[in-house]
C-alpha cells in the first residue's frame, strides 16, 4: 500500500492501522523519518516535496513488489508526504511486517533506500539565505548499491 | 495541445511549472523539443543538461524520441529521492 499524501499524517496512527492489517505476522518493523531542522545549506525553514504523478508512485510500488519478491513479507505500507513541510514533521513512514524480523528489518530497510535514492522527488530547502534545490548525495547511491550486492 | 512540465530546479529556470502550448510545426522530436524549450525561456543550456530527462506522457522516453502536439512532457532533472 503506497500513499503519497499532502498533508500533515500520524505515523502512530499509520502503525496501528498496520498492526490491524498485518494479522499472522510475528514481527512488524516501522521507521518514521522527520524533516531534519538543519542541512548543509544551514538552517532549514521549510521542506518541499515535489512528486510526478503517477510515475512517482509506480516507482515506489515496483519497489515494494520487489521488496515482496526478496522476502516473505505479509505485509507492507509505505506513506509519503510532498508539498511543503516543517522541520519536526514526519516525511516518510514504511511498515513491513513479516514471521520473523530479519526480513521485516531487511525490507524496511531496502525500501527506505529505494524512496532516499531512487524515487522520483524533487525537494527544495529554505532557509534564511533563501532556497536551494538539493542534488543527490553519493553515499545515497552507495547505500542503494549494496542491495545488488546481496541478490541471486 | 501539448502540456510541458518543468519539475524542480527547472520551473525556476523557465519561471513556470507547467505551459500549454500547441507545438511548432517544426518540432517533431524531443531533441527538437529541448532546443527550442531552452531558447523560449532563455534557459542558457538548463533545458539540453544530459542530466535532464524527459519523460512523455508519464514514460521516461529513450532520446531522441517522436513527441506530438497531444502530449504531455515533462522536464525532469536528476531524482534525488524523499
Amino acid at each position: 500500500m503506497v500513499t503519497l499524501s499532502y498533508a500533515s499524517f500520524d505515523p502512530a496512527a499509520a502503525l496501528a492501522d498496520f498492526t490491524a492489517r498485518a494479522e499472522g505476522a510475528g514481527a512488524i518493523v516501522s521507521f518514521t523519518g522527520l524533516v531534519r531542522p538543519d542541512a548543509k545549506t544551514g538552517t532549514v525553514n521549510t521542506l518541499a516535496l515535489q512528486a510526478y504523478s503517477p510515475m512517482t508512485e509506480r516507482g515506489i510500488e515496483a519497489a515494494v513488489s520487489e521488496a515482496e519478491a526478496r522476502w516473505p513479507l505479509k505485509a507492507s505500507m509505505v506513506i509519503h508526504r510532498v508539498g511543503d513541510m516543517v522541520p519536526g514533521e514526519p516525511i516518510v513512514f514504511v511498515a513491513t511486517a513479516s514471521a520473523h524480523r530479519r526480513a521485516a528489518f531487511e525490507a524496511a530497510d531496502f525500501l527506505m533506500d529505494y524512496l532516499k535514492t531512487k524515487a522520483v522527488f524533487w525537494k527544495k530547502e529554505t532557509g534564511p539565505t533563501g532556497s536551494t534545490w538539493i542534488e543527490p548525495r553519493a553515499e545515497d547511491y552507495a547505500d542503494s548499491a549494496r542491495w545488488a550486492d546481496t541478490q541471486g | 495541445m501539448a502540456r510541458l512540465l518543468y519539475f524542480g530546479r527547472l520551473a525556476d529556470v523557465t519561471g513556470t511549472p507547467h505551459q500549454t502550448i500547441d507545438l511548432p510545426a517544426c518540432i517533431a522530436d524531443t531533441a527538437a523539443l529541448r532546443q527550442w524549450a531552452d531558447v523560449e525561456h532563455g534557459s542558457s543550456g538548463a533545458l539540453l543538461e544530459d542530466t535532464v530527462r524527459l519523460a512523455i506522457n508519464n514514460e521516461i522516453a529513450a532520446e531522441p524520441a517522436p513527441v506530438s502536439n497531444a502530449d504531455e512532457i515533462a522536464f525532469m532533472p536528476p531524482v534525488g529521492g524523499g
